[in-house]
């Protein structure tokens, strides 16, 4: 370990980081701009410059850029000497030359990486005299607002988004001291991952739209840490609320899964909480039109002890969005036999294959991080920026790893990040894809492979079988791919990382089978294979672990069982079972509750309707698709009669049996006897502290020291100031009094330290800047195949499918912002939503008589669709995606053959089609097809 | 739409590096001699041959002084306005200039015949002061030397 | 024995030599030494580096030493490059314009040895926009010169190969700045790139690559053919060979002229330039191009070479003076060259991109006489916030020299500017 010498001190720091990192992380104060833990060293602000002397004789010494110089052994270094000191005054001095200093209409104001910069520094007092060079803003989309007047020029929005990001449209553009950062016209920003410029840039260039909408400074949000409930990965995030509104999310560091970043619709898709489709009060449905009002707690006891009355007649219908707890407590009430997971029978099978492929081994589910250090990627049958959003961001930089290891023989460190990127240049990590259609990693891919699904199948068991000859062969396969698979397999066998990713969203067992069996192959020569595995919902794989009971043949079930009640938490059964099957179901019940927290066609229906707490207003568990248990807490105390889905079972639940309303007081009780009785997932008690858990007798402060006018928001209604709420489930309190230090990693509400008001102040909460935080990264992880013994290969080879005629074959087409129940109740969100479209080949369209924006007629059993036509070169033959999971249309049960050409009218239709697959050629997945004149 | 000539020479030009994208700045200054400017549209069609995003190009188009943007005369005057023809007598140079066109700096005549620009040295600082209408240069101007070379663009 | 080697086949009067005539007048010899005789490269790497040639683009480095960092051998990244500097943009600087123009059979003969000492397989010529003569004359000697199989596949029957391409600069003098230059060439914005790691270890597409100055270039195959010995003959001082001199701004007879490494500057600028002209007295001079510290008369019996000008307190740069004279303002001057650096900076680091416009809003506030006792002062700060190391390249750094040396020599001008709140110079 190197000895390094500060201002008269010496330490024993890490070799080969650099040295800003170094004394970011002892603590010291040194100021930076262009440096960032997650993108690494440029050296272009020359803020963080310290003055390194030669040896102990050398009283001048020299100035350097911290961020630019590795630490070596013995090294002496001075951040207090004049010289430098005088040098970062004049730095910020210089920076801010053109700055407005418009703080207080700043929405960065009281959280600016430049305002603490610029106090550290000691710069207080302005010299320059001129004129400013001032900037027009870019209108940049719904999300992002641009004010470019605020830029000081350290280049970060570009190294995020375009290098680190791959976005094609934020760039550097002019010189000297008019550098401008954005993109060639005004336009919505194209990336995925806009909403980290917030963040990533250290004062108000670019905010939060969405923010600016109900605007609220840092210091009076109150805030803890929750969990995205957006996808399967479950990055993690701070909410932030006031008056009862959620008013941002911004990111929550966590090493091990997301990182220093979150998706835009993680970031964005939070206003579902504030919208007005919430269930703010329980609802019955009444008379003849059966119009559900508000009802009183007596009505509630009424059909309550009615619905006791029957006993063992309670049918419960969990989700795969709603916590463990939630869960655990209506498998509690109806009797785990009576007890069904609420995933689409399809995504059900799926979801416990995926989880047996985990369970099973031989491969590591890996983490996000884990899977960003990946050198060699196989992905089959997933579109991850949609599917997955953040696990798309992660493989960009797989795609990277070579250059990262080519660097490092060149005795380049990976921080040093432009000298990486120069020696490096184009080279790309070992990368294919096997999809249906075009996806949005195309861009990073060597190969990439467009077949249907039992193609993506047989690829992936042709590449097990190339690894190992002793997997199953496919037999018929074109020369072409048998060579392709080979590629595939040397490509993962030589790699140090190799990592395969697949996943539910095609619908197809066979496609997991083939990773998985991927996976068995290479584990028979290499002790680590790490697989990822995307599932659907926050939770799925937390219900899958705790249900046993699927929504297969359910109208039967009910039928036999002669079940009076059904109780659906937070569930849409509309979007899981064809309609008429629902409509059928809730007719042949006599009761039907629903808990949940914003209405649906379900609830609509309901007799009785209970208000459940959002995210932002419960507390509880998920276990995401990489098998990681993480606890999401309460933001705020909600008002009226919304509550936690597991208190009002517990509410409704009969003394018959045991009476749980005196037996479960708070969460942890809840998850005490979860942890007993399902041993599957007893660890999740160690994803976060309990209740009762407390620092120096004190609870964790959600409102932070500053937080201001708690007496004077209520004025209108009391003159007093009223007591906060109670948390009986969480060791956090409703208000400005706790504990203020660094808690409990999973228990960090904000990131603020003295000096340090910015996202930025992030760096004291770690135990070495860009590594993990204190007391390790939140979240336990469930399954760890223990890799004794290799399960055996799958044997079914699917064969090459048939389709006859007009026949295709009709694939999901998932999209970030428009499949996922909740993020499309924002508005930010709205506007970014497709148009809904069927996505097909040229050549197909053209025998079916089609052309781009012409509408299709697309039948499947009983379904039949009328969509307007994209065409897409990607798109393989004998396939048509159909937009999945949009709110409002008809759910579809896919994969499925279904019929083209027959029955299609050819009529022009003004619906601009999916953006992903048409105009401006340019990362539109594909590019040729818009003839759209 | 990049016209068959322009896409030979900018073709031709791509074999000359090892990643096709070296090549944007040529292509850029391709299309320029061919049409006097690069327009968005240009833009996005070099883009397009280059891979290349038409942000991404124009990030690069937008860095260097003599790519231009925005439509130009069809004589571009630059007159050298660094140290040596300053000292020369630069000053008086462009104001002789800028009457005789009646147009200031980085303006274009009415009549769309010329547009003057401002250039750093030429390279030619021992016959300052000093100017390159196109591809042209002259040096050790005068008041009346201008005269007489403006007459040979009219 | 040659005394100009680098001019003596240039007249301006006529077209430059085509290959035949070149070669008639001892040209090509060197490659033909260099890939006949010097079987080991590297002896050639060791040859220049005896020789003491510096490189000419301004930085004065040992050009053999600078090859000796190419990684070389079996396992060593391919392809190799060699890239020619012909950028010249800095103001006052216009020596390489001679080269190009008058010998370009010359240049490319240079970099063919200069490939083959560091075994590069493709060169490139990179040339600043404006040179359209240099420009027509180049292409045509590269045609000529791949005909004639000095280039191209297999030169000589040596089995070296090596490409070569001019590129034409989009206009920008940081392109002239080696590694920006570097990425100028990948097509991309021209910003600099840190050192290390140095291009020779990961330059052009990453790939070992040498930058050398045009006039370093033309000196290679004449130390080859001549050796060590002549080559330090033709000098004054411990620096190799000859330099091309140049003096602009109000002297009788402006120009560039090859001369003895070492000369003084009196010779420079009485015998070659003719002296000032009549009427005008000498108050300063940059030595070598825009970025140099002003020296003044004290300085005229100085030998311009690297050590003794350096020691003088100012560099020898590119060799190429620029006369400031008695009837010329100097704040006037300085603020048209940090007008000059503040429009040129690439916009990557602070000190530079923000120090130098402010340090001309503070020039021009001066010289209209708007400026402020306490502005000079700020200027001095802001040439050491500019300084060397605090930056990330050496273009604010070479733009605080002549502000720097302005307020030392031309204290009494600016403070003049001051008190009669106006430019002096001005009527
Ligand atoms: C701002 C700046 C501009 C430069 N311009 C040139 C130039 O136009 N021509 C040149 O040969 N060197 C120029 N240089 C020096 C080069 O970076 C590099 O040192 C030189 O090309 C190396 O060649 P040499 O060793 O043969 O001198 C410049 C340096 C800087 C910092
Ligand atoms: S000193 Fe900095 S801003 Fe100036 S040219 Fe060099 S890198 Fe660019
Ligand atoms: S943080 Fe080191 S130079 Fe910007």
């Amino acid at each position: 370990m190197p000895s390094l010498w500060i201002d008269g001190k010496t330490y024993e720091v890490e070799a080969g980081k650099n040295l800003l990192q170094v004394c970011l992380s002892l603590g010291l104060d040194l100021p930076y701009f262009c440096w960032h833990p997650a993108l690494g060293s440029v050296g272009a602000c020359r803020q963080c410059a310290v003055k390194q002397y030669r040896d102990e004789n050398d009283s001048v010494g020299r100035l350097v850029m911290a961020c630019m110089t590795p630490v070596t052994d013995g090294m002496r270094i001075t951040l207090q000497d004049e010289g430098s000191v005088e040098f970062r005054a004049m730095l910020i001095e210089a920076l801010m030359t053109n700055h407005p200093h418009d703080c207080p209409v700043c929405d960065e104001g009281g959280e600016c990486h430049l305002q603490d910069m610029t106090v550290m520094t000691g710069h207080n007092y302005r010299d320059f005299r001129f004129k400013k060079r001032t900037f027009n803003n870019q209108y940049l989309g719904p999300f992002i607002n641009h004010e470019m007047n605020r830029c000081i020029t350290c280049y970060r929005c570009v190294r995020f988004y375009r290098d680190y990001a791959d976005g094609p449209d934020l760039n550097a553009f002019a010189s000297k001291n008019h550098v401008y950062f954005g993109r060639d016209c005004d336009g919505a920003l194209e990336s995925e991952f806009s909403g980290n410029l917030v963040e990533v840039c250290p004062t108000g260039v670019f905010t939060d739209k969405t923010l600016k909408e109900h605007y609220t400074r840092k210091w009076d949000l109150t805030t803890a840490p929750s969990v995205c409930h957006h996808c399967g990965l479950g990055c993690n995030t701070l909410a932030g609320e006031r008056y009862g509104s959620i008013r941002r999310i911004i990111n929550r560091y966590n090493g091990a899964v997301n990182g220093y970043f979150l998706c835009d619709r993680g970031r964005f898709g939070y206003d579902f909480v504030n919208a007005g489709t919430r269930i703010r009060e329980p609802l019955a449905s009444s008379g003849e039109t059966k119009t559900q009002v508000p009802v009183s707690v007596e009505k509630i006891q009424q059909l309550v002890s009615e619905m006791n009355a029957g006993k063992d007649k309670i049918l419960g219908i969990g989700s795969p969005r709603a916590s463990l707890e939630a869960n655990y407590a209506l498998m509690k009430l109806a009797g785990p036999e009576h007890f069904l997971d609420g995933m689409a029978p399809k995504e059900s099978s799926l979801v416990r294959l995926a989880l047996s492929i985990l369970r099973n081994g031989p491969a590591r589910s890996v983490s996000l991080q884990e899977a960003g250090q990946a050198d060699a990627v196989f992905i089959l049958g997933e579109d991850v920026t949609h599917t997955a959003p953040m696990l798309a961001l992660s493989l960009r930089q797989a795609a990277r790893q070579v250059c990262v290891q080519k660097a490092a023989k060149a005795n380049i460190p990976e921080w040093h990040d432009a000298a990486v990127r120069e020696l490096a240049q184009e080279e790309r990590s070992p990368f294919y894809i096997a999809a249906t259609g075009a996806t949005r990693l195309d861009d990073v891919a060597t190969k990439k492979m467009c077949v249907p699904l039992d193609g993506i199948a047989r690829l992936g068991l042709a590449v097990a079988h190339a690894i190992d000859p002793s997997a199953p062969a496919v037999d018929g396969l074109a020369d072409s791919d048998k060579q392709l698979a080979g590629e595939i397999a040397a490509a993962l066998m030589n790699a140090r990382h190799p990592l395969v990713v697949s996943g539910t969203s095609s619908g197809c067992s066979s496609v997991l089978k083939a990773a998985a069996q991927i996976t068995i192959a290479l584990a028979r020569t290499r002790e680590k294979v790490g697989i990822s595995l995307i599932v659907p919902e926050c939770n799925s794989l937390g219900i899958a672990m705790l249900a046993n009971g699927t929504l297969e043949n359910l109208d039967e079930r009910i039928k036999s069982r002669r079940y009076e009640t059904l109780v659906v938490l937070e569930n849409d059964l509309y979007r899981r079972l064809p309609s008429a099957q629902v409509d059928a179901l809730l007719e042949s019940v006599k009761r039907v509750i629903v808990i949940d927290h914003t209405t649906s066609p379900t609830s609509q229906k309901a007799h009785l309707v209970l208000p459940a707490g959002t995210f932002a207003e419960a507390d509880g568990t998920l276990v995401n698709n990489e098998g990681r248990a993480q606890r999401f807490f309460q933001i705020f105390a909600p008002e009226g009669e919304i509550q936690e889905s597991w208190r009002w079972i517990r509410d409704i639940c009969p003394e018959s049996r045991g009476n749980r309303k005196t037996a479960w007081q708070d969460l942890s009780d809840v998850i005490e006897a979860l942890c007993q009785d399902v041993p599957a997932l007893a660890k999740i008690q160690e994803a976060a502290p309990t209740s009762d858990f407390r620092i120096k007798g004190l609870r964790v402060a959600r409102q932070p020291h500053r937080y201001s006018g708690r007496t004077a928001m209520v004025a209108h209604k009391t003159i007093h100031e009223p007591k906060p709420p109670e948390d009986p489930d969480s060791p956090f309190s409703f208000s400005m009094e706790g504990y203020r230090g660094i808690p409990p990693a999973p228990l960090i509400p904000r990131f603020w330290s003295p000096g340090w008001n910015s996202v930025q102040s992030l760096n004291k909460f770690q135990q070495e800047v860009g590594g993990e935080l204190t007391g390790g990264d939140p979240g336990v992880r469930l399954i760890d195949p223990d890799g004794s013994d290799s399960p055996g290969y799958f044997e079914d080879v699917p064969a090459v499918s048939t389709c006859s005629g007009d026949q295709v074959q009709l694939i999901p087409l998932w999209r970030i912002f428009g499949s996922e129940e909740f993020s499309v109740l924002s508005e930010a969100v709205q506007q970014k939503i497709p148009g809904m479209s069927v996505i097909m080949n040229p050549k197909d369209a053209e025998k079916a008589n089609l052309k781009t924006g012409s509408m299709a007629v697309i039948e499947s059993g009983d379904m039949k669709l009328q969509l307007p036509v994209s065409l897409c070169e990607s798109q393989a033959a004998g396939t048509v995606a159909i937009p999945a999971g949009y709110r409002g249309a008809a759910w579809i049960d896919l994969p499925a053959l279904g019929e083209s050409g027959r029955g299609m009218k050819n009529e022009r239709n003004p619906l601009v089609p999916d953006p992903d697959c048409s105009g401006s050629g340019w990362h539109s997945d594909c590019g040729s097809q818009s003839d759209l004149a | 739409m990049l016209t068959v000539e322009e896409r030979q020479e900018i073709e031709k030009e791509i074999h000359h590096y090892e990643h096709k994208q070296a090549a944007c700045i040529e292509a850029m200054k391709i299309v320029q001699r061919h049409r006097g400017w690069v327009s968005d549209e240009s833009i996005r069609d070099i883009a397009a041959m280059m891979d290349m995003s038409p942000t991404a190009l124009d990030s690069v188009a937008t860095f260097y002084n003599l790519i231009f943007r925005k439509p130009v005369g069809k004589h571009v005057i630059m007159i050298c306005d660094s140290v040596s023809c300053w000292i020369m007598g630069y000053e008086n140079m462009r104001d002789h200039l800028c009457r005789k066109l009646g147009i200031q700096l980085g303006e274009t005549t009415a009549d769309g015949r010329f547009t003057l620009l401002p250039i750093v040295c030429l390279g030619t600082c021992d016959h300052a002061p000093a100017m390159m209408i196109g591809d042209t240069l002259y040096r050790d101007l005068t008041p009346e030397k201008i005269d007489t070379i403006l007459k040979q663009y009219a | 024995m040659i005394d100009r080697p680098l001019t003596k086949n240039i007249d301006l009067s006529r077209e430059p030599f085509s290959i035949k005539e070149y070669e008639a007048a001892g040209g090509y010899q060197g490659v033909h030494k260099a890939l006949k005789e010097f079987t080991d490269p590297k002896s050639i790497v060791d040859l220049v580096k005896n020789a003491g040639l510096k490189g000419r683009g301004g930085a004065g480095f040992s050009t053999g030493l600078k090859w000796s960092f190419v990684p070389m051998g079996p396992d060593a990244p391919r392809p190799r490059y060699l890239v020619c500097n012909g950028d010249e943009m800095e103001p006052g600087t216009f020596k390489d314009r001679l080269l190009l123009e008058g010998d370009p059979h010359s240049l490319i003969e240079g970099m063919i040895c200069t490939a083959y000492a560091i075994q590069a397989e493709v060169a490139y010529i990179f040339l600043r926009w404006g040179y359209t003569l240099a420009e027509q004359r180049l292409s045509k000697a590269i045609a000529e010169a791949y005909q004639a199989g000095y280039l191209g596949k297999s030169i000589l029957g040596t089995g070296f190969n090596l490409d070569l391409h001019l590129h034409i600069s989009a206009g920008r003098y940081i392109c002239g700045e080696e590694t920006a230059l570097l990425n100028s060439l990948e097509g991309k914005r021209a910003n600099p790139r840190t050192k290390p790691p140095f291009p020779q270890v990961s330059g052009l597409f990453g790939k070992p690559t040498i930058v050398q100055n045009v006039e370093t270039l033309c000196n290679v195959h004449h130390i080859l053919v001549h050796g060590v010995d002549w080559y330090k003959g033709l000098s004054r001082c411990e620096d190799g060979g000859t330099k091309l001199y140049g003096v602009s701004g109000k002297v009788k007879k402006p120009g560039v002229w090859e001369l003895p490494m070492g000369v003084t500057v009196r010779e420079i600028l009485e015998d070659h330039a003719g002296g000032m002209r009549d009427g005008l007295k000498l108050k300063g001079f940059l030595p070598g191009g825009a970025s140099t510290d002003f020296l003044v008369e004290e300085h005229l019996d100085l030998k311009m070479d690297y050590a003794t000008i350096g020691k003088a307190g100012s560099r020898m740069g590119t060799g190429t003076m620029i006369i400031l004279d008695d009837q010329t303002c100097p704040v006037g001057m300085v603020l048209n060259l940090t007008r000059f650096f503040a429009q040129e900076s690439c916009g990557w680091c602070t000190p530079c991109r923000d120090g130098l416009p402010w340090s001309v809003k503070l020039l021009e506030a001066i010289e209209k006489g708007e400026g402020k006792p306490e502005d000079l002062d700020r200027l001095a700060a802001q040439c050491r916030f500019m300084g060397p190391g605090n930056t990330f390249c050496a273009l604010a750094p070479g733009a605080a020299e002549p502000i720097q040396s302005s307020l030392k020599y031309f204290k009494e001008d600016f403070e003049r500017h001051l008190a009669e709140k106006r430019c002096p110079w001005r009527s």
